[in-house]
């Protein structure tokens, strides 16, 4: 029997017959990257391969790469194989790597989510035979409420809090989440200032021709009176530090799809915690799942087991893959 | 339910105690009387007869959901509360209804008279009414264990904010054998008659524990001593030839300790004693397990009732001639239990906690050194000239108990928590070593921070070496200070002993585990301690 198309080895997903890594966690010598996530693209390969999307990101974090980029849906020869970038709504420039050999085809879906963000390519289905997908929510207590939802409770929150003078301070992954969010925002209610970890993202991607809102970089010298009614856009990581407590009594928030459960909300000890995740939720790993029409699903990191479980319940072919990725954490700051 | 569902997540989403008394507050002097009165029932550990099994519960929900009962059942202990993971899995609801806390829980009352298709089809019904959060209440009021973050202090504030009635009077009003069902929210709180409840306790006053020595408290000659023995908190009252027996917990437990028909038969009707039940034999007290099998049951065969007799270790008299007497000074307290009590004959269950004379503080000191000695864990300080008061307040009473034991032990399995401490690993199993082997001792839930909750956390997922459904056993790497307050033979544990409040005191990342404690060192604890 023939090597499978992909196998999945401790550097990380590999193709024999293109003799490339998807998102290694060990340096190799050719990596294709699905998004610029921490979990996925990771610094020591020899030469990169992502979205040109996706590139000023990596370029951000990863420093002087060797960096080649593709187009959504543009095709590329690697050894024997086909391989093609395609849009996963994760986060902007976030692709499924679609690889074809002798008229096999397998889909790495990377992080996905499958409603639109109105920042981000939406996801589209692509028909494989095999589908590699994370699984992150793959619990059926994971159910996203439409995002028009909840960007109306977050700007209640804002108003309210901006009407009784007091800031919001709102946590969210540097990366894609606090984008979308400011996507979101109504700029009506009041300014909004960010950290320094999500002014930096938010630069590459203006630079890249993402139109965002107007912001304010927060600096050892920034006097929040001068700010009032504002809203902080901060990394996770700096709620509760020295840094936030300039804002004075402020009210915090955290968006996450983990805000779904009560005790991790608790946990958090923000004052309110938004359920939004760039990830998909159990109706949306269902159907990405269904649509692709793939027979045989590898499930990568998140609630694997339990998740294969059901696919194989549901018919499929399913098998648990070890991998390095993280999903969305509570824990680390970067991978979202 | 919409307004309680509002409450509910209003608590649930501050941890400023202002901010909660505030929406309570506004809650007791707006809701439906019907609807007050139960929440200050809820809010006071009172909650409806469960009507419903959770087994039922689980089945109906992954069936109306549409998956597998395997499924829901994996997806429990990661949300880690049935309430709210039945909640989230069902699909949204069909209609919308805005009917009150009261007449859901008449729904939940209601079931215990229905048959089970009829049941079902009342909970199914239910679901199919309510919102995510209000859903999750409605669930929380079948399945009982309903915390809202807000302690009965705190309520007793709000409920005085919105009605004008001290605090203190208050806390006394909602003590007591009460329920929704026997009284309203007009009869309980506002126009209150004392003597409508022959068994209706006072409020307990609750020591702080002193830290730092007695030396900041001032004079000694303000002060009484006596030891704090290890049993369970009670309050006995004698009136109109009744007896009635509360655990601190408000829990009625008279039908359990039968023994104090002797006490009413001795003690002069309008008496309340406050003082600490403890199995008791040949003049001494026993091992708190003696206590904790006459606790586990409703009923008491007369067997155990002859190996485990029990009698409360009086301190202090709060109603005598039937006359509320807390606001009078402790030692005039004092001295007037001491002639009631003294002279009870032996069978009467009820003997006077002695109190400990002392010249200066480092009498005191030395004294207490000697606890463990006398079946005690510490001492109690309680300000002569004090009134008795409500609650845990700072100032007049303090418990100062011995240094715990401690022993170094080697983590073996952690589960994940529960609740708060869902999706984290914070129950763990500690072994002590024996020759190459590790031999389990004891379980440990609380003592580490937060921070180091989430550090062992992300540890346990990456070093399991095996996993027994939710227990995963681990690779024997870190060892924890275990702090106790007592060890005592247990033939029903491997290790052969038994812990009593055990906690992890200090993660010892300075040992290896080849530098834990041994079984022989447990077996040495024991010998001098047991």
């Amino acid at each position: 029997m023939a090597d499978p198309l992909l196998t999945f080895t401790d550097r990380g997903i590999f193709c024999p017959a293109g003799n490339f890594h998807i998102d290694p966690w060990r340096p190799v010598e050719s990596a294709l990257i699905t998004h610029g996530h921490a979990d996925h693209a990771r610094p020591g390969h020899a030469r990169y391969l992502a979205t040109d999307l996706a590139a000023p990101v990596m370029r951000h974090r990863l420093g002087d790469i060797r960096l080649d980029t593709v187009r959504y849906g543009e095709r590329r020869e690697i050894g024997d194989v086909t391989v093609s970038f395609h849009p996963a709504g994760h986060v902007p420039g976030s692709a499924q790597i679609r690889v074809e050999h002798r008229g096999e085809v397998w889909v790495v879906s990377g992080d996905y989510k499958v409603e639109p963000d109105g920042l981000s390519d939406p996801f589209e289905p692509v028909t494989c035979h095999a589908f590699v997908t994370e699984c992150t929510f793959g619990l059926p207590v994971f159910k996203w409420r439409p995002q028009a939802e909840t960007a109306a409770e977050v700007n209640s929150w804002w108003a309210a809090n901006a009407a009784e003078g007091r800031a919001c301070i709102l946590g969210a992954y540097a990366l894609g989440k606090a984008q979308r969010l400011l996507n979101l925002l109504d700029t009506t209610i009041g300014p909004i200032l960010t950290h320094g970890a999500v002014e930096n993202t938010n630069a590459v991607m203006r630079a890249q021709g993402i139109a965002l809102p107007d912001t304010i970089l927060v600096t050892p010298e920034t006097k929040p009176k001068d700010h009032p009614g504002a809203l902080v856009l901060a990394t996770p990581s700096a709620l509760g530090t020295p840094w936030a407590r300039r804002f004075g009594p402020a009210s915090t928030g955290f968006a996450s799809g983990w805000m779904a459960l009560r005790g991790v909300r608790r946990r958090r000890a923000a004052d309110r915690g938004f359920v939004m995740s760039d990830h998909a939720d159990w109706e949306g790993l269902n159907s990405a799942i269904r649509e692709t029409g793939a027979t045989r699903i590898f499930a990568t990191h998140g609630y694997t087991s339990i998740f294969r479980r059901w696919l194989t319940d549901q018919g499929y072919d399913a098998a648990v893959v070890q991998t390095d990725f993280t999903g969305e954490s509570l824990e680390e700051e970067d991978a979202a | 339910m919409n307004r309680f569902a509002a409450l509910f997540t209003a608590l649930d989403q501050t941890t400023k105690t202002n901010t909660k008394v505030a929406a309570l507050a506004d809650y007791l002097s707006e809701a439906p009387e019907a609807d007050r009165l139960w929440t200050i029932a809820l809010l006071s550990g009172r909650r409806p007869k469960r009507t419903v099994t959770t087994t039922l519960l689980r089945a109906w929900a992954a069936e109306r959901a549409g998956i597998p009962l395997w499924l829901f059942e994996e997806a429990y202990p990661i949300v880690g509360d049935l309430a709210e993971t039945i909640a989230l899995i069902l699909p949204p609801p069909a209609s919308r209804t805005d009917l009150g806390l009261s007449h859901w829980i008449g729904v939940i009352r209601g079931l215990a008279a229905l048959d089970e298709p009829a049941r079902k089809a009342a909970v199914l019904a239910a679901w199919d009414q309510l919102e995510t959060t209000q859903r999750f209440v409605f669930n929380k009021l079948i399945t009982g264990g309903f915390r809202m973050g807000v302690s009965q202090k705190l309520m007793t504030r709000a409920l005085s904010r919105a009605t004008g009635i001290a605090e203190p009077d208050l806390a006394h009003r909602l003590m007591g054998d009460w329920s929704p069902e026997s009284t309203s929210f007009r009869n309980l709180v506002l126009e209150h008659d004392p003597t409508a409840d022959l068994s209706k306790p006072y409020p307990f006053y609750l020591a702080y524990q002193l830290d730092d020595g007695p030396a900041a408290l001032g004079d000694p000659q303000d002060w009484a001593a006596e030891w704090k023995w290890d049993g369970i908190r009670g309050q006995l009252i004698v009136r109109d030839g009744q007896f009635h027996l509360w655990s601190r917990g408000e829990e009625l437990i008279s039908d359990r300790f039968p023994e104090f028909a002797r006490a009413a038969d001795h003690l002069p009707d309008g008496t309340v004693l406050d003082g600490e039940l403890l199995a008791w034999a040949d003049e001494t007290p026993m091992p708190f397990n003696a206590l904790q099998k006459r606790l586990g049951r409703k009923t008491v065969p007369k067997k155990l009732l002859a190996e485990a007799p029990v009698i409360l270790r009086a301190y202090d008299l709060l109603e005598r001639d039937g006359r509320d007497i807390r606001q009078t000074p402790y030692a005039e307290r004092r001295d007037r239990l001491e002639t009631l009590v003294g002279d009870l004959p032996p069978d009467a269950p009820v003997r006077l906690s002695p109190r400990l004379p002392f010249g200066d503080w480092d009498e005191l000191t030395t004294l207490r050194q000697t606890s463990r000695d006398r079946q005690a864990e510490g001492l109690m300080l309680k300000r002569k000239d004090s009134a008795y008061r409500d609650g845990r307040k700072r100032g007049d009473w303090w418990k100062w108990k011995v240094d715990p034991l401690t022993i170094d032990a080697v983590m073996i399995y952690a589960q994940q928590g529960h609740g708060r401490r869902a999706n984290l690993f914070t129950d763990f199993t500690f072994a002590v070593r024996d020759g190459n082997q590790l031999v389990p001792f004891t379980k440990a839930y609380s003592g580490l921070t937060d921070a180091e909750f989430n550090k062992i956390t992300a540890w346990v997922r990456r070093n399991t070496l095996e996993r027994y459904g939710p227990v995963r056993h681990v690779k024997p790497e870190h060892v924890f200070e275990i702090a106790f307050e007592g060890i005592q033979e247990s033939p029903r544990h491997k290790s052969g002993v038994a812990l009593r409040f055990p906690r992890m005191s200090r993660w010892r990342h300075d040992k290896p585990v080849s530098e834990a404690n041994t079984l022989d060192d447990l077996k040495e604890i024991l010998k001098a301690y047991g």
